[in-house]
């Protein structure tokens, strides 16, 4: 009996993955160009171009990652990009896709097979390779604002302690994955990156300014008390318009500008 | 085994069927290539140099012809461009008239447009006006970014949004002015 019951499970499941594996088969061909950035360190002298692929939409996931991943694999195992999480927690994969800064992880493909999707780099950064900017500048930006608490009074025991009204103010702040989109989707940022700290930098700037456990405030808004750190954004709103955990630097910058107006 | 793996196979089984004086170790070691690629021994100091000849060569990505035409960065383009514009017809034109005060004065410029026809007169007017109008409103726009209001990205569309509709309203008033 127990035999019976057992061959006739496994007759189902055959019968089940066959219909599985026949609907796979069934689903009609969907091709989708894919225009890509490609620049070669290796041949420094050829300049960057876009290069061209098409596959079957169909057979890839959901994602712009899932296609960039699929193309590596069976198309051109040149291409190169970063990735880690697929699931927007690590920025790694903060590219320019059809003309906006994105998480290619959490950028749904587009299913028009009429029109192909254009994919670069972050603007405006040195390239590394096709799809790699070099985010050294940025990192260093970032370290140069502190990015960590810094309180003389060490508690008398235990923690630093904060009301939940102070911490309310931090939402919206720490978010942040430092993927980078935000800073090179900045006009002022593209000219001035060499001085200007950048969208990303300054909304964590103001994420340790806003918080009641740091005790140098002070020191950090004057640090940004000067023509080109901060005051260079002229509240363009590119960075909260692309950010793609939905966060608002502009506003971060707003407030900053508001607190070094009233010093 | 090992050989097949690195790609080696084919040369020492050329070897093998070699006459006896080829297999003599030495020689062996004089003909056969260890490796196929060669390898360059460089101190780890030498890292930096290489790395910075790479970057001189690097270029940069593209950006604003590559960006995606939004709201957001097209009207502050457009309010620096309006701004420059103004300025320079105002400072243009006082200097003109330090200049040469006969030619540029009042009287002489409602002499020249009264007697220009109708369409150039529109067309200058919408000139002037559009610029002006746009720059007026979107400044209110910034004053109001400045004191803390409409910061959500929402808010910042809605007031973009009524900045252009401000915009051509208040043109079209101007010039049937």
């Amino acid at each position: 009996m127990q035999v019976l019951a057992k061959t006739a499970r496994a007759s189902a499941l055959r019968s089940c993955m066959r219909s599985f594996a026949s609907a796979a088969l069934e689903k009609p061909v969907l091709n989708k160009e894919f225009k890509i950035y490609r620049w070669n360190p290796d041949e420094p002298a050829k300049k960057p171009t876009l290069q061209s692929y098409t596959i079957d939409l169909n057979q890839t996931g959901p994602m712009v990652l899932d296609a960039l991943i699929k193309i590596k694999n069976e198309v051109d195992p040149t291409l190169t990009f970063r990735r880690s999480c697929r699931e927007g927690i690590c920025g790694s994969c903060a590219m320019n896709i059809d003309g906006q800064n994105t998480l290619a992880c959490l950028c749904r493909i587009d299913r028009n097979p009429a029109k192909n999707s254009k994919i670069y780099p972050l603007p405006h950064m040195y390239i590394v390779k096709d799809l790699v900017p070099d985010l050294t500048l940025f990192y260093k930006q970032y370290k140069s604002i502190k990015p960590y608490l810094q309180n003389d009074n060490l508690p008398e025991q235990g923690e630093y302690l904060q009301t939940q009204e102070d911490r309310k103010k931090l939402d919206g702040l720490y978010e942040c994955i430092l993927c980078a989109c935000c800073s090179t989707s900045c006009p002022s940022y593209w000219w001035n990156q060499d001085e200007y700290l950048g969208p990303a930098t300054l909304m964590q700037a103001y994420r340790w300014i806003a918080d009641s456990r740091d005790s140098y405030g002070a020191q950090r808004k004057e640090q940004l008390q000067n023509e080109m750190s901060m005051y260079r954004c002229h509240t363009i709103f590119n960075c909260a318009r692309t950010c793609p955990k939905g966060l608002n630097p502009a506003e971060a910058i707003a407030k900053i500008k508001l607190e070094l107006a009233a010093d | 085994m090992m050989s097949a793996r690195v790609g080696l196979s084919s040369v020492t089984r050329r070897v093998a069927f070699a006459p006896i004086i080829g297999r003599n170790q030495i020689a062996l070691r004089t003909v056969i290539p260890k490796r196929g690629v060669q390898i360059q021994s460089l101190p780890s100091s030498a890292s930096e140099e290489i790395l910075n000849a790479q970057r001189l060569k690097r270029p940069s990505s593209p950006h604003f012809t590559i960006y995606q035409p939004q709201l957001t960065w097209l009207s502050s383009i457009a309010n620096r461009a309006t701004g420059g514009a103004l300025s320079a017809l105002l400072y243009g034109f006082s200097l003109a008239y330090l200049v040469a005060p006969g030619t540029f004065d009042s009287a002489h410029i409602v002499e020249f447009v009264a007697g220009l026809p109708d369409y150039v007169k529109y067309t200058g007017k919408i000139i002037l006006a559009a610029p002006f109008t746009f720059h007026f409103w979107n400044g209110l726009r910034h004053l109001s970014w400045d004191t803390g209001k409409f910061l959500s990205l929402k808010g910042a569309y809605r007031a973009g949004y009524a900045v252009l509709g401000a915009t051509a309203v208040s043109t079209v008033a101007l010039v049937l002015m």
